[in-house]
């Protein structure tokens, strides 16, 4: 059976991407999980993997192009069988508004783009705009209505509005991070729309935690270290495991609870943005096994390598500021999760003990919950358990 | 090993910096200056630092002095204290 390998959509806030390079061939086998693609999109580059085992039939996009999310990339001949519809009874979508890239720009940032290409059938008259365009093209003083009226066919981008601008304007100094700004936007922005947010607060005595820790990275290698973060992972995923409600998706006007719990972990960039790729079944690997995945994470974060899996798993996430952020954080869910747990940092603070006034590190855990899915009684259940594990670390 | 230039030191140093942190310029970095205030550090980017460091120069080093590694001079210092004194 030939199934379509699409361009799947890694967060609320991709459109497109570059297809940078392949790394099968026709004939190759692939296995379910293996990387057949990579892209380039405002997160860095990252590994398109297969959901099949089986056969590349075809490559039906060419490297250097710009694809849209949902486009046909390659088609697999798979031995497995098919669950979802197959090729010929949904019509797949061809993809009219792929941009050739000349090659010394296909490597370069997604906000370059050369002309578009002639597609077969004759131009609109008006061409669409992404509403990630319209706010950059406002943000630059221009007009959508220019915009639509412009010669070319296909869909408005980004890259097309700053393109417009820049043939306007004297050249500005280049901003790579732009693009991550705008991508998140787009997606906190849907969050604060379509989700009503409630959230609650609770401050954690993290003592026991810390000396927890302390001991358990006296006893090992400097390489096997733990991190105060993977503790709070650790909880979360456990905590999520038995109180379902905050783990999974609201999609179709309804929750669908999630039966494994994949943690996204939000990982700042240097210089500005944030990715959340997650880390697989967190509720069921012990804390060294989601230490040496978390930093094989944060590392290919940090060398802008990621696998598309890690971008479409996550069905709750865990935010925190690092040691030198604010006392409290208030999170934003990044849909079409329903929860996200925030942390702030750890600070000394005297806090009563046994009737005794005693100073102790203290954390304030936050959460934000989808009130279409819970409340704010199942929202404190949670973060009690959760702080009850904190407190409680050789249960981790 | 006891002895060894300070600038070979720093530039195996630099080298350890820029593997784990690829997203840092080599030549943007101010070797007096906080790696945490200059390019956001974070505790991960600490131990990933101190793990190499580690390795690179057969030294054991504590918990309690990842603070000692948080800038590029001080962590040659450190290091060039260690090899001295081995405890």
């Amino acid at each position: 059976m030939q199934i379509d390998f699409k361009l799947p959509s890694l967060g609320a806030d991709m459109e497109s991407a570059i297809l940078t390079q392949w790394l099968k061939k026709p004939g190759d086998t692939i296995h379910r999980g293996e990387a057949l693609a990579v892209v380039e999109t405002a997160k860095g580059l990252i590994d398109i993997e297969s959901f099949h085992d089986g056969q590349v039939a075809a490559l039906v996009a060419a490297a250097g192009t710009k694809v849209p999310v949902g486009a046909v990339l390659a088609r697999i001949d798979s031995e497995t069988a098919e669950i979802v519809p197959s090729a010929a009874q949904v019509p797949a979508p061809a993809i009219p508004s792929a941009v050739v890239l000349p090659k010394r720009e296909a490597s370069a940032m997604t906000e370059v783009t050369a002309p578009r290409t002639g597609t077969s059938g004759a131009a609109p008259h008006r061409r669409p705009i992404s509403p990630a365009a319209r706010r950059r093209a406002h943000e630059l003083g221009i007009a959508a209505e220019t915009l639509a009226q412009t010669a070319g066919s296909g869909a408005i981008h980004v890259e097309d509005v700053e393109k417009l601008a820049a043939q306007a304007a004297p050249p500005a100094a280049p901003d790579p991070r732009n693009a991550m700004r705008i991508a998140i936007g787009t997606a906190m922005a849907r969050s604060k729309r379509e989700i009503p947010h409630y959230y609650l607060a609770q401050a954690v005595d993290f003592a026991a935690a810390r000396e927890w820790l302390t001991g358990y990275n006296s006893r090992v290698p400097v390489g096997e270290r733990l991190i105060e973060g993977v503790l709070l992972i650790r909880a979360v995923a456990l905590a999520a495991s038995k109180i379902g409600d905050f783990n999974g998706y609201f999609r179709n006007e309804r929750f669908e609870p999630a039966k494994s719990v994949h943690i996204g972990t939000a990982i700042a960039l240097r210089g500005g943005g944030l990715v959340a790729p997650a880390l697989l079944d967190a509720d069921r690997k012990d804390l060294k096994t989601l230490m040496q995945e978390f930093s094989d994470l944060v590392t290919r974060v940090r060398s802008g390598h990621m696998r598309s899996g890690e971008f479409t798993a996550a069905t709750i996430t865990v935010t925190s500021l690092g040691s030198d952020g604010a006392d409290v954080l208030y999170p934003i869910i990044n849909p079409p999760q329903v929860a996200i747990v925030g942390a702030g940092i750890v600070t000394e603070r005297p806090w009563v003990v046994n009737g005794k006034l005693l100073v102790r590190p203290l954390l304030n855990l936050t959460v934000a919950g989808d009130h279409r899915v819970t409340d704010g009684r199942a929202g404190s259940r949670f973060l009690r358990v959760i702080a009850d594990l904190l407190a409680n670390p050789e249960q981790l | 090993m006891t002895s060894m230039e300070p600038k070979d030191l720093s530039s195996r140093v630099l080298t350890l910096l820029s593997a784990i942190a690829p997203d840092i310029e080599p030549a943007s970095i101010d070797p007096n200056r906080d790696l945490r205030d200059q390019f956001d550090f974070d505790s991960m980017d600490s131990l990933h630092f101190a793990t190499a460091i580690s390795k690179e120069f057969g030294i054991d080093i504590d918990e309690r002095d990842y603070v000692q590694l948080s800038g590029l001079r001080k962590a040659c210092e450190y290091v060039q204290a260690k090899l001295a004194s081995p405890v």
